[in-house]
């Protein structure tokens, strides 16, 4: 027994717990038993659609596999393989509507791009007039221009309130952490309508881009405010310490050292909170006033934005309105997933 | 600064309390219960009944109805994520859930109604066919089109990314002890995962599928597209008429006089705290079962 | 000479261990590791019951991605012994324990060579089934970790329920574990309280009944009392010796009073800056008293480690 392994051997590393051949051939076997069943199945019975070929294979293949584990291993291999199935299934479910939405988007709302559209507005033209007349313009410089104003009242209010929780946590931090997450909860149709009661209901204000921008705000802070709560707390005290050792007040050390280290964050949680407005149509509803023209005056007469937009072509009732709508849901689409894009690969160049 | 938020906060339940209080006062408790809502002039004087039962049964219904469906399919999601993906459909998942949580709802609205409406008329059919002894699948008349279930379905697409995401975040603290402990045990992955996982994360869970039904339960723009909106209280599901607080707050919106208005108003309020409680119930939930678990 | 009647002294406070404050040695205090070994072998009853081969590792090798932690170790753990794995931090004990009972490849990127015959047969054999190897070779950690969702009775009985095995009767088995483990007097009437509610030695000891509760032929144990106090650790060791009767025991240990005290054979690892090696193996008062590697004798005497 007293051995001195003083021999170096060199053995290769393996995986002898990974499946082999033989159990990879077994289950294409499986799949395939699975799918002519499936074929069977679905001929004989009043199913029909893509969708039902989906299911029944899903439901086949995972009956049969746990048959075959419970052969070899009983009845805990038999619910360990039919479990694993079903988280499987889970994400494949979840992936669908996805796919299907970005799908449909697409290939319905190419069909309304022309010459004119980034170009024209809607002033001469109807939403049911064919497809080639008229454009979007108003709407994208609409939503420019609400971005801009719900960013300019939001942005600093939700830093100085992210801030104020994360640096200087004073006594009111639980109650205004509390008020945060109470306004992330608020429905969008409720910031519209709180707005509206507010400013316009009274008065002989009317719908306009800083109304709007107002009620979208409401929903940008909470986003913004959270989202920078996290970037602010992932930066490390040493940091803050460091600027505190060498005399400076706790607001020299926030300005001059913690904002700078957590700046590409905070760009992250703007641009997640524009994401999150720039998609927005209830609160615009009653706040924006209805504009078929280009209007670049924030305070003064109604004006559009894309969600807005798509909403009022929806009620056109015509195909031509319901392309329009597609077209633009597209556009914003692209808008949107632009902005996630950048979030993310400013968030991946951050942490690499 | 920060006391802005407590100020926005503070304005907006106040206004809608006070626009809406003037109902509250003619129509008493009756608001929330009554489920008529009708307003007529009557010689130049605007008159209403308002009731708004109808429409939070509707909210209720739906909203339930999406977190039945959609908090098991987000919670395996969960766990497939954490337990089963090999790393690179992991990051394609995990990408595709952040993205999904970005889409405008007024996509949701559109693609409902014209990709999911047909298919899920045609699961409503089977089901009314098939399991209508059971009184919530029943229908005075086969009209499936514009449904409850429809709009559910719906809502359960825009609620998965919130619920599998606070789960995600739950499963994954699971303590790795005793999940070593569990296989040490020879358990398989599904005994480690009833046996530990499941206990440590169920409240958080739960709190995901809260916040999901806030989510829900003030959505607007896409039951607005996808439902047949009436003030007829419906509780079976496949049957094609329905409505939720907001959703009809915007459709009686453009001809409202002003008591109606102010009535809309009310309902307002009723949503916001309704989505006030549920929301802070679903927060102190998942807060202590992150802190927790031990 | 020590017995071991006086280590079994305990005051039932609280069901706590206040052993060593009561234990009294009736010998000078040993001066030296390789006495606290010699006295131990005085003292211990061999076991006679047929136990079987034991387990075999062979030219273990074990790799994180492409980094090799350990290399080309070769134990023959004998049936009825307690083996005693010890070296400096980060030389590889506890990566080579966790490819006894397969634990290693749950590490993403993981990969092996060599054999474990358990009876004669491989464990990485392809075909085997891991759940009912690790049925056989059970672990106790380093931290213990009872399941806090269940009562003390069902923490223990939980290894059976998660491999969803029958036992006639549970209350026998719940009580023979607890005893062998050493728990049994102290939690006897509260086998429904909550597990979280036991101190730290009580916890490892229920997670070793939980152990044994599944009749294992092998126990691993990886530091099984560095977390814990003192009275808590020798109330274990004491629990280790017994058990070694009827399996086999291999435990990882930083402190070498403990394998001298514990121990029938001691394995001594080393790793020089690249992956962990065997050193030197064999019973462990020899280790102790005289190693025959320069490296083993500076580790046990103290020069580094």
């Amino acid at each position: 027994m007293a051995t001195n392994a003083t021999v170096v051997s060199a053995m290769k590393p393996s995986m002898p717990w990974q499946p082999t051949r033989g159990d990879r051939a077994r289950s294409v076997i499986r799949l395939l038993i699975s799918a002519l069943l499936t074929y069977g199945i679905v001929a004989l019975t009043p199913l029909k659609g893509k969708l039902a070929y989906f299911f029944v294979f899903i439901a086949l293949s995972t009956f049969i596999t746990a048959v075959d584990k419970f052969r070899a291993g009983g009845k805990k291999a038999a619910q360990d393989s039919f479990v694993s199935a079903l988280a499987l299934t889970a994400g494949v479910i979840v992936f669908l509507p996805v796919a299907s939405i970005l799908f449909t988007t697409v290939s319905r709302g190419v069909k309304g791009f022309h010459k004119t559209l980034l170009t024209d507005t809607m002033a001469k033209a109807s939403i049911t007039d064919p497809i080639s007349m008229g454009g979007i313009l108003h709407a994208i410089v609409g939503t420019i221009m609400i971005v801009l104003l719900a960013s300019i009242i939001s942005v600093p209010l939700s830093i100085m309130t992210a801030l104020y929780l994360t640096e200087i946590k004073g006594r009111a931090s639980g109650f205004i952490q509390f008020l945060v997450q109470a306004m992330s909860g608020i429905p969008s149709i409720v910031a519209g309508i709180f707005i509206y009661a507010a400013i316009l209901v009274n008065t002989a204000l009317r719908g306009s881009a800083i109304i709007g921008a107002l009620a979208l705000a409401i929903l940008m802070i909470p986003t913004v405010t959270r989202t920078s709560q996290e970037v602010l707390r992932l930066i490390p005290n040493d940091l803050r310490e460091a600027g505190l050792a060498l005399g400076a007040t706790q607001w020299k050390t926030v300005a001059t050292i913690v904002l700078p280290a957590a700046r590409s964050g905070l760009v992250t949680a703007f641009i997640l909170g524009v994401a999150r407005i720039a998609g927005e149509t209830a609160p615009l509803l009653f706040t924006i006033g209805a504009a078929d023209t280009l209007n670049l005056n924030p305070i003064n007469g109604a004006n559009s934005a894309l969600p807005y937009y798509t909403w009022r072509t929806l009620t056109g009732g015509t195909p031509e309105s319901m392309q329009r709508a597609w077209t633009a849901i597209l556009v914003l689409l692209i808008v949107v997933l632009a902005l996630f894009i950048t979030a993310r690969s400013i968030s991946r160049r951050r942490t690499a | 600064m920060s006391y802005s938020s407590l100020l926005i906060l503070t304005l907006i339940g106040t206004f809608l309390i006070f626009r809406g209080f003037e109902t509250f006062r003619d129509q008493g408790f009756k608001f929330i219960t009554g489920f008529e809502w009708t307003s007529n002039v009557v010689d130049g004087v605007e008159k209403g009944t308002f009731g708004i039962g109808a429409m939070i049964i509707g909210t209720l219904l739906i909203a339930f109805t999406a977190i039945a469906i959609g908090v098991p399919i987000s919670a395996m999601t969960a766990l497939y994520l954490n337990f089963y993906a090999p790393a690179k459909a992991k990051a394609l998942l995990t990408t595709i859930l952040d993205l999904m949580a970005a889409f405008p709802s007024i996509l949701f609205g559109l693609w409902g109604y014209f990709v999911l409406a047909p298919m899920a008329e045609y699961w409503a059919k089977l089901l009314y066919k098939y399991f209508r002894w059971i009184p919530i699948f029943d229908a005075p008349q086969p009209a499936f089109a514009r449904s409850p279930f429809i709009a559910a379905l719906v809502l359960t697409v825009m609620i998965i990314p919130i619920v599998t995401s606070v789960s995600r975040e739950v499963f994954s603290q699971a303590p790795l002890d005793r999940i070593q402990a569990a296989y040490a045990l020879g358990a398989t992955k599904w005994a480690m995962i009833r046996t530990v996982v499941i206990p440590f994360g169920a409240s958080g869970v739960v709190g995901g599928a809260m916040l999901g039904l806030g989510r829900a339960m003030g959505e607007t723009v896409a039951i607005y597209m996808v439902l047949n909106i009436a003030f007829i209280n419906n509780l079976h599901i496949l049957y094609g008429v329905g409505g939720n607080v907001a959703s009809m707050i915007v459709q009686k919106w453009g001809e409202s006089g002003l008591v109606e208005s102010k009535a809309l108003l009310a309902a307002g309020f009723v949503l916001f705290m309704l989505t006030l409680i549920v929301n802070s119930i679903a927060n102190l939930i998942v807060r202590y079962a992150v802190k927790s678990g031990k | 000479m020590s017995s071991n009647e006086e280590f079994n002294v305990h005051k039932e406070n609280n069901g706590e261990d206040m052993t060593i404050a009561n234990a009294q040695p009736s010998h000078a205090a040993p001066k030296s590791l390789s006495e606290v070994s010699a006295n131990r072998l005085k003292d211990r009853t061999p076991g006679n019951a047929p136990l079987g081969t034991g387990l075999e590792a062979r030219n273990i090798h074990a790799w994180f991605s492409k980094h090799l932690a350990v290399q080309d170790i070769s134990l023959d753990f004998a049936a009825g012994t307690v083996t005693a794995l010890i070296g400096p931090s980060g030389c590889g004990k506890s990566t080579f324990i966790r490819t006894l009972n397969r634990m290693h490849e749950f590490i993403p990127g993981a990969a092996m060579a060599g054999e474990v015959l358990l009876n004669g047969k491989d464990i990485y054999e392809r075909g085997t089934d891991v759940t009912k190897i690790r049925l056989q070779i059970g672990m106790v950690f380093q931290k213990p970790n009872p399941f806090p969702s269940m009562t003390i009775g069902e923490n223990v009985l939980s290894g059976l329920k998660l491999a969803q095995l029958k036992v006639t009767n549970k209350d026998d088995l719940m009580e023979e574990c607890l005893e062998r483990a050493g728990l049994w007097n102290e939690v006897k009437d509260r086998l429904g309280a909550h597990a979280g509610g036991l101190s730290g030695g009580q916890q490892q000891r229920l997670c070793i009944a939980r152990s044994l509760a599944v009749n294992p032929k092998v126990l691993l144990m990886d530091e099984p009392c560095s977390a814990l106090d003192p009275g808590s650790t020798l109330r274990i060791e004491e629990t280790i010796g017994e058990l070694a009767k009827s399996m086999t025991i291999i435990i990882v240990t930083h402190n070498m009073q403990q394998a001298a005290r514990v121990s029938d054979y001691t394995a001594f690892f080393l790793s020089d800056g690249g992956p962990g090696k065997l050193i030197e193996v064999g019973p462990t008062n020899e280790i102790f008293s005289t190693p025959r590697d320069q490296r083993t004798e500076n580790y046990v005497s103290g020069r580094f480690g």
